[in-house]
């Protein structure tokens, strides 16, 4: 498991429901359903991932965040979890809203476009940045909505979102040492994690 | 079609229930056999039974050799010791829906209503039966073998239809179910389909009516166009276009060369030959009027319908883990179908699984060789014997 999706599976409480959005190979929820005793649910668009999920006993859906969370019913879920896709969905703001329509709780993470590293070769370069967390050219990227850490606390605070936790971690999902301080996580974060409620 | 003597065989074991089934047009069928197999040993604790149901033109012979026909059972690649359905586990059930013509009551059983003259089959006169009703009779099966609840009702196309009926009609019987390449109604293109299958057989002068046992003959004609028009549906082009091409063959009438005068008949493609076998080979062993009236049980089938057309509330607070599969090339119950019925599900809170497989094969692609299939039944399976802690 990768150690962003540790730091996911940490903040979810055992033996809850949980919608996992681009649950991939199933990985999380497949550990969340057997440590951690959750009824731990999959969606994802890549339907070889979906077919390795299910013969795995893994219940997951084909589908992705835009078009199939409209179909779920309010307050179904404990936790909806987004993980490293809220910047390349249609519309970010309808998928926190149905998140948060769904579950009590939404845990999102996404890579942080306030990175020192993507403002530096913005400034110097004047081309847009390419990094090992942006790698790909800005003609076909799928990251349509690249947000900063303070965006996203604006939109939180707009749509009336209460930040439980916040982590800011490097690429390999090891925890940031800026807690503290919004600006520094915000500066070198690489990538961010929210657990958001309801108001 | 030189032979269309229907081929018999002794009794198909059986259950009988002398008290009959209740069906939804009114009408109690009594009494009723349903004929089926079994597979593999049923637990201490009943507790490892899976139902499969058959799709329209199947039986219960789903992993042995046919009696009549003497071909492998229709999903022997799925069903046995050490298969996807692993029958060392597992206890698996699969019975004659009714209505059909493979030793349950249908159409071909002696007439009962008492109205009846001697030695009367039911022919047209048998009720109008609906997927329910199947179910019910299966029910009534299940429960005489001892068993309270069901591991899984697993099947595809009619048989998936009838798996969708098991999780509407009794939620509690089951801890799981696959609805396979199948819909939750039968769309507009479907009735379509079966009622040229229908008017095929009605057309032949052979049905006599629907009364043809009385001269000793079937609607053998019309009842391979029904079946050669309904094998395409279970097809696709891409298909057909790898098997068969534009591929020629020989003709059974003259023996022209390629030098020989030009016969519009003569020579004829591969694909036509192949379902002319496909539809002289169904007579022998399906009964026209058994056609008729399972065809018209898979028209009315509609779930929403008891709902005022919202599937939604059939599913709600059901604790049953659907696992929802269709098939890329499958045009007759497309995906479409599928993801309509998934969110559904998901609207109800259930815990579904949905996949589609990818294959060019169509519609019967279900019965046919799909490693992501059979890795995904077994799997389903496996996930839900170990969130029940079986095993």
């Amino acid at each position: 498991m990768r150690l962003d999706q540790r730091l996911i599976a940490d903040m979810i409480e055992p033996k809850t429901r949980v919608l996992d959005i681009g649950s991939g190979d199933g990985t999380l929820i497949g550990h969340l359903y057997r440590e951690r005793g959750c009824d731990a649910r999959g969606i994802e668009l890549n339907m070889e991932l979906v077919t390795r999920s299910v013969a795995h006993g893994l219940p997951v859906v084909h589908g992705d965040a835009d078009h199939d969370l409209a179909y779920y019913p309010d307050h179904s879920f404990d936790y909806v979890v987004l993980q490293r896709t809220l910047q390349a969905v249609e519309r970010p703001r309808e998928v926190l809203r149905q998140m948060l329509r769904i579950g009590r709780y939404a845990i999102v993470s996404f890579p942080n476009f306030g990175h020192w590293q993507l403002r530096l070769r913005l400034l110097l370069g004047g081309c847009m940045p390419m990094t090992a967390v942006w790698h790909t050219p800005w003609y076909e990227t799928p990251n349509i909505h690249p947000c900063t850490i303070r965006d996203f606390l604006e939109l939180c605070r707009q749509d009336g979102y209460i930040v439980e936790k916040w982590l800011a971690v490097d690429e390999d999902g090891e925890r940031a040492p800026w807690r503290r301080s919004i600006r520094l996580a915000n500066l070198f974060g690489e990538q961010a994690l929210f657990l958001l409620r309801r108001r | 079609m030189n032979s269309t003597t229907p081929l018999t065989v002794g009794e198909h074991p059986h259950a009988s229930f002398p008290e009959g089934v209740e069906l939804d047009c009114g009408v109690t069928l009594a009494p009723v056999d349903i004929a089926y197999c079994t597979y593999g040993q049923l637990s201490a604790n009943k507790d490892n039974a899976i139902l499969i149901c058959h799709a329209f033109t199947g039986d219960q012979y789903v992993a042995e050799t046919h009696p009549l026909t003497g071909k492998p059972g229709w999903w022997e690649r799925m069903v046995g010791p050490g298969k996807p359905i692993d029958t060392n586990r597992f206890f698996v059930i699969c019975s004659n829906v009714l209505g059909g013509c493979m030793g349950s009551t249908g159409p071909r059983s002696p007439r009962t209503d008492g109205q009846e003259a001697p030695g009367e089959l039911w022919g047209t006169a048998f009720p109008p039966i609906t997927i329910r009703d199947m179910v019910r009779a299966q029910h009534k099966l299940v429960r005489s073998l001892g068993i309270e609840r069901l591991f899984a009702v697993v099947g595809g196309s009619m048989g998936g239809m009838q798996v969708l009926e098991w999780a509407v009609t009794y939620p509690q019987m089951m801890r799981a179910v696959m609805p396979i390449a199948t819909a939750p109604f039968h769309s507009a293109q479907n009735i379509a389909f079966n009622e040229v299958g229908r008017q095929a057989i009605i057309a032949d002068p052979d049905w006599r009516g629907g009364r043809y046992w009385e001269a000793g003959v079937v609607p053998a004609r019309g009842l391979a166009v029904a079946r050669m028009m309904a094998h395409i549906t279970y097809l696709s082009e891409e298909v057909l276009t790898r098997k068969f091409g534009r591929r020629m063959r020989r003709g059974p009438v003259g023996g022209q060369g390629p030098e020989g005068p030009v016969s519009t008949f003569g020579d004829i493609f591969e694909v036509e030959s192949y379902l002319r076998y496909q539809g002289s080979s169904f007579v022998r062993r399906f009964d026209a009027n058994s056609y008729l009236s399972i065809t018209r049980a898979m028209d009315w089938f509609d779930i929403a319908a008891d709902h005022d057309g919202d599937l939604t509330p059939a599913f709600a607070g059901t604790a049953v883990r659907f696992c929802v599969v269709s098939f890329s090339s499958d045009w007759l119950f497309p995906t479409s179908a599928a993801r309509t019925l998934a969110r559904a599900l998901n609207r109800a809170a259930a815990n579904v699984s949905f996949v589609e497989i990818e294959t060019d094969k169509g519609h019967d692609a279900f019965l046919l060789e799909e490693p992501d299939f059979d890795r995904t039944v077994r799997g389903f399976l496996c996930g839900v014997a170990e969130h029940a802690g079986l095993f």
